[in-house]
């Protein structure tokens, strides 16, 4: 029963039909040279300005493969727990295109540099596998290029995001989907549930962020449903993803699909790996989110929601290790998951635009376990910390907001506090002990929250007796 | 001085070094000569003015270290030189001056060479005749009438007609060998990966290797030993050691075991042909050499899977020439239209039949039928040569089935054109070593040549059999200067 919720149905007027996604992602290698070139990869330069006689295609030209492209690649696919295999091919699929000088795009075909591999995706109702079919690397139009296609897998587009966390994680890609290191195309089928034959496909391009995925897997879902139920047949082509009217659109037919006449590069030898490399790119691995949330689990005592949402990116977990080095581990949680995360939220920032260093907010919690103020006064310093990301004891002290821990002090505010309210003290007295909140709440007020509350409840239970 | 043009490569370095004449007067009679060969064609693009240059330089540093030291060479066009017009005998690249150099015109010029010019070719080396030139079909000096062979027409006939002390061709299916066989010099097409691809115009990327053109094999040997190396921007060149080749070359060749494949008698092969090769066995076998007959079965194989592999890689490697960032670009009123037009205008006949047929071969659906099955018999015929290369040190067979034939008799026929290279082409399939080496003459006094196929990086002993032949053949051009 428990299967069902992985698996996504749409109810159409004649029955119920399951949706099969695929996915083609291609990930930006982050390298600092093209993948047949020595050429800059860095985004945003002056058009051209980044090109070798070898991408744009002069005569005699020709590829050389980046050793550290493949590398980061095969880490790619042993965090993805592929199979990496240790001869592939690098195969010519030739078309014509203004943006591709050479007529033919360096891509792997039929034997790719990593096999099948998995996902696994922690939902709320139990784990789900992901199945990758192959990882293989390509040039594209100047740029270095992977693939990843899982096919035919049951995909909760909220957790789409776990790939580009594991590539994330092993510094294979930087998954900036606005500048176009991590881009998907989208293949959606349909078919009655009960069949045992995948329905016919459509290729979605053009789709860049995984909230439009989302859209056009939904829409493009419900069309062929519709196609279907009114009788008519499905007819396999590349379809565009409309974003303004969410909707997609026929690009081209499969009669209009291009021959690639794939071939092997003669200019390229077949990759062939040292099983050495791949064990020493295992040993190099990072810690990858699934590792790090068992760690935080096991060893830090959080729940499984709280290690979720640290690891859910690779910067949260820096930030949250980086404020454990110094402070409680389940407080520092706390204050990134709410307070921190509110703030984020608010001003549409990530965690690495963070207004408040891991350090400074390490350094105020810090200041909490030790009694040097109280969470009240941590959360009005917190306020302060947004503007200036100031040093936590610096605001404290320029404030005077320093916890009152002088006994002798607050005994004077609680002895005021309780001539102030004879009536209370005699009801208290006879019984209505809920009233030992309202006389902690005076002696704060008066103290302008600065008193130490474990203090002042030890003072006014003696002094109540 | 007028027959210094006369004198070997070898003999006019020596010279130069030991004074008995200077580069610029090298240079200036190899200029002379080229000036006055227009009815050969031999020439696309000529650099004297800046040949004269360097060798006045030259004749000032007085640096004679290099193995090339002051000698201006003339070389095929389809090497990329930088700033100096490189065409591959095409129109659509009839504009196209490189900013780099190639890495086996770099190893010439780094040694003491320099540029004399860009020598005709078949367009984009297709060819067996250099009559598929944008510029013209080039001459063979054995007569007005005759083709010198191709694709490196050009270069043999610009050397035969001492145009350029020495050159360089590149070869694919014969090149080098059979343009060589047909103007009677020595030509060599190394071992694939033994000289860098870089910055030669790519024909078939799977079996192009550049290689010497030269008089005789002294100079070959030379000449090999300067433009090879490992080139870390090619990456099927390979790391493997270049062998100092003249100081190692010998014409002892006693007890060196011989192959004769009894599949190149070919039907219809002229007896002069055989004659020449009985001819070739008696010179080694006085050289000391053992003969053995033995077997190379998918021979009869190799011209059909050539020319699929050849094409299909081919009908990819020249879909760069579009139009869009260099070279001929024809006018179009959408972006398809443009790379049609371009296209149609800047490739020639041949080049075009040639993308055809890759085009066909590689699309989906008779992929396995063609180009599949052309991989496995190019592997087949691999094998074969591995086998007898377990009993034999290096194998002897015509260079070609016939002399060099008329021009415009094979253009209307391709087929018969291809069968031009049926000796020559699966060396090439195996990436061997081979060297045509001149032997004879036909009855028409045409001259005619011998392969020698070696075994793979050894073009050591190929060249120290091609010696033991020279000597023994005492080859003697034979032509009078008609197109001065």
């Amino acid at each position: 029963m428990a299967e069902k919720k992985f698996d996504y149905f749409i109810n159409g007027e004649k029955g119920k039909w399951e949706v099969i996604i695929g996915l083609e992602v291609h990930a930006q290698v982050l390298s600092k040279s093209k993948l047949f070139s020595s050429s800059s990869t860095k985004f945003g330069a002056e058009p051209n300005t980044q090109v070798s006689l070898v991408d744009s295609a002069f005569p005699g030209m020709l590829p050389v493969i980046n050793q550290f492209c493949v590398e980061q690649s095969i880490k790619t696919g042993l965090g993805l727990k592929a199979k990496i295999n240790l001869n592939s091919v690098f195969d010519r699929k030739n078309y014509f295109y203004a943006d591709l000088p050479q007529g033919y795009q360096i891509s792997q075909y039929k034997k790719p540099l990593v096999g099948e591999g998995e996902v696994i995706l922690d939902m709320p109702y139990g784990t789900k596998k992901v199945g990758i079919e192959r990882l293989h690397l390509e040039q594209d139009a100047g740029k270095s290029i992977h693939d990843i296609d899982p096919d035919n897998s049951f995909v909760d587009l909220n957790r789409s995001g776990k790939l580009r966390s594991i590539m994330r994680y092993l510094g294979t890609c930087d998954g900036n989907m606005q500048e176009g290191s991590l881009r998907a195309d989208v293949n959606v089928s349909v078919r009655k549930v009960g069949d045992s034959q995948f329905g016919t496909r459509c290729e979605i391009k053009n789709v860049n962020s995984i909230k439009f995925m989302q859209m056009a897997i939904e829409y493009e879902a419900k069309r062929q449903v519709e196609i279907l139920e009114s009788g008519k047949k499905i007819d396999q082509e590349t379809r565009l993803f409309d974003v303004k009217k969410n909707t997609t659109r026929s690009m081209r037919s499969k009669e209009e699909a291009h021959d690639y006449r794939y071939f092997p590069d003669p200019d390229l030898l077949p990759l062939k790996l040292n099983k050495d490399l791949i064990d020493k790119l295992k040993k190099e691995l990072p810690e990858l989110p699934d590792q790090k949330k068992d760690r935080f689990i096991k060893d830090h005592n959080l729940s499984p929601y709280e290690a979720n949402i640290l690891v859910s990116e690779k910067e949260i977990s820096d930030y949250y290790e980086e404020m454990i080095k110094e402070c409680d581990k389940k407080l520092a949680t706390n204050w990134i998951t709410v307070e921190l995360f509110a703030v984020l939220n608010k001003n549409n920032l990530s965690i690495s635009q963070s207004p408040i260093s891991a350090k400074n907010l390490s350094s105020l919690v810090k200041m909490i376990t030790l009694g040097k103020i109280s969470g009240k006064i941590a959360k009005d310093v917190f306020e302060k910390m947004q503007v200036s990301d100031k040093d936590p004891k610096q605001i404290v002290e320029e404030e005077g907001l320093v916890q009152q821990s002088d006994p002798k002090e607050l005994e004077k505010i609680v002895l005021e506090v309780l001539s102030k309210n004879q009536d209370k003290v005699i009801q208290y007295q006879s019984g209505k002990v809920k009233l030992f909140g309202y006389f902690v709440g005076e002696v704060m007020k008066v103290s302008k929250g600065k008193a130490n509350p474990n203090l002042v409840n030890d003072i006014l239970k003696i002094k109540l007796k | 001085m007028s027959n210094i043009s006369e004198l070997s490569l070898t003999k006019i370095i020596n010279g130069i070094k030991k004074k008995d004449f200077t580069s610029e007067e090298v240079t200036k009679v190899f200029i002379n000569n080229s000036q006055n060969s227009k009815k050969l064609n031999a020439y696309i693009s000529e650099c004297f003015d800046d040949a004269l240059k360097s060798a006045k330089s030259f004749d000032k540093k007085k640096d004679y270290n290099g193995l090339l030291s002051g000698v201006p060479i003339a070389v095929k066009d389809l090497f990329c030189t930088k700033d100096v017009k490189t065409t591959a005998g095409s129109k659509i690249l009839h504009n196209f001056i490189p900013t780099y150099e190639s890495t086996v015109t770099s190893n010439l010029w780094s040694k003491g060479a320099f540029l004399l010019g860009k020598l005709n070719c078949d367009e984009f080396a297709m060819g067996s005749s250099n009559e598929t030139s944008f510029f013209g079909n080039v001459v063979n000096p054995y007569g007005k009438q005759l083709v010198p062979g191709g694709s490196s027409g050009g270069s043999a006939s610009a050397l035969a007609a001492e145009l350029t002390p020495a050159t360089i061709g590149t070869d694919t299916g014969g090149s080098i060998r059979q343009p060589a066989s047909f103007t009677g010099i020595v030509g060599l097409k190394p071992t694939y990966g033994r000289c860098s691809r870089w910055g030669i115009a790519a024909f078939a990327s799977s079996l192009d290797q550049a290689g010497p053109m030269t008089k005789n094999v002294e100079d070959c040997a030379l000449l090999l030993q300067a433009m090879s190396g490992y080139d870390p921007k090619d990456s099927t060149s390979v790391d493997a050691k270049v062998e100092n080749y003249s100081s190692k070359l010998t014409e002892n060749v006693k007890g060196l075991k011989i192959g004769i494949p009894n599949e190149y008698r070919v039907d219809n092969m002229p007896t002069e042909i055989d004659n020449l090769w009985k001819q070739g066995i008696d010179y080694l076998k006085d050289a000391g050499a053992i003969i053995k007959n033995i077997s190379l079965p998918h021979t009869v194989y190799a011209l059909p899977a050539y020319y699929i592999v050849a094409p299909a890689e081919a009908s990819s490697n020249l879909a760069r020439y579009d139009g869009v960032k260099y070279g001929h670009r024809a006018k179009g009123k959408n972006l398809i239209e443009m790379y049609e037009n371009t296209r149609s205008e800047g490739f020639g006949d041949e080049v075009k039949r040639r993308i055809l047929i890759g085009t066909y071969v590689l699309s989906s659906g008779y992929y396995d039928a063609y180009y599949l099955k052309a991989q496995k018999v190019r592997q087949l015929i691999k094998n074969d040569f591995d086998k007898v290369f377990s009993d034999v040190d290096a194998i002897l067979t015509p260079s070609t089935p016939s002399s060099a034939f008329k021009i415009g008799d094979k253009t209307d026929d391709p087929v018969s054109m291809y069968l031009n290279d049926i000796f020559t082409v699966p060396v090439n399939l195996s990436g061997l070593p081979a060297i045509s080496v001149p032997a004879g003459y036909d009855e028409n006094n045409l001259p005619l040549g011998l392969q020698i196929i070696g075994k793979a990086f050894d073009e050591q002993t190929i060249l120290n059999l091609s010696l033991a032949i020279e000597k023994r053949a005492n080859f003697k051009k034979n032509f009078k200067v008609w197109w001065s």
